[in-house]
């Protein structure tokens, strides 16, 4: 359970581990934002190994989106299964993000 | 952290019909709550899918309304969550201490206007997970409703196996 940070290349990567819901999201947020403080600019997060997202974990992924982009960067979402991808076209956030199928399309080119 | 689950089968029922679970207003203990009542419900139906994704997502929105909004995340404030099991529905009530809220009053969260906001979406994604999500008049308190019959129509978002 928990966030694996690391980089590749110039890329931070951010594998979550778990849910990503109302009860962790804060710890998600800090993690990605201390990169991003630090001068990192673009971002993957991963869900390969993810349960569930609620819309708290929605949330965070717009707010951090939104702050990444203001900063000029960017951020990839990658290995959504099936059932995160049917909430991210419920709540159309599937038009905000570009989602790749892995974490290695995600990293190609970016 | 610890999490405690008090479980009080009551009315004389048996534990396997009803759940009944008494949280404190802590987002931490939601995850462990919601995998418990899923796990219980599961032990009853093959319906893994709409578990899994509809009632885990549907009941963790439902409990965090209910500690970060209903209860304002006041520690000394409770969440009581009542399960019923029957072979054609999993009913979820889930009630808070707070004042109540008005749920025709929530915007929608996919309108343009509103897909950047960072908050909005939970119960949205209860009515669209569920096939009833049910307020009191007050507003502090909600039924949700998983329907097990595979012979009924299935709302959209995730409802097919």
């Amino acid at each position: 359970m928990g966030f694996q940070v690391s980089k590749n290349g110039s890329v931070t990567l951010v594998e979550v581990e778990g849910q990503l819901i109302v009860g962790n999201r804060q710890e998600l947020k800090q993690k990605v934002l201390e990169h991003l403080e630090a001068g990192d600019r673009k971002f993957v997060i991963d869900f390969a190994a993810t349960g569930y997202i609620d819309s708290s974990g929605l949330g965070v992924l717009v707010s951090l989106s939104k702050k990444i982009r203001e900063q000029a960067g960017e951020l990839r979402l990658s290995s959504l299964n099936e059932d995160l991808r049917t909430l991210f076209e419920l709540t159309k956030l599937d038009t905000l993000f570009k989602i790749t199928d892995t974490k290695e399309q995600a990293l190609e080119g970016f | 952290m610890a999490t405690h689950l008090p479980v009080n089968p009551e009315r004389g029922g048996s534990v396997d019909d009803d759940l009944v679970l008494e949280l404190p207003s802590d987002v931490r203990s939601i995850e462990h709550a919601v995998e418990y009542v899923v796990r219980r419900c599961q032990a009853r139906d093959t319906h893994a899918h709409r578990l899994r994704l509809n009632f885990r997502v549907g009941l963790t929105e439902a409990l965090s309304n209910a500690m970060l909004y209903g209860n304002a995340h006041d520690p000394s404030k409770r969440v009581r969550v009542e399960v019923t099991l029957t072979s054609g529905a999993i009913r979820a009530r889930v009630i808070d201490e707070g004042r109540g809220f008005d749920p025709c009053s929530i915007p929608d969260p996919t309108c343009p206007e509103n897909l950047m906001k960072s908050g909005g979406r939970g119960l949205f994604l209860m009515r669209q997970l569920l096939d009833e999500v049910v307020y009191n008049d007050r507003g502090n308190e909600v039924t949700l409703v998983l329907l097990l019959d595979p012979e009924l129509p299935r709302l959209e978002g995730g409802a097919q196996a």
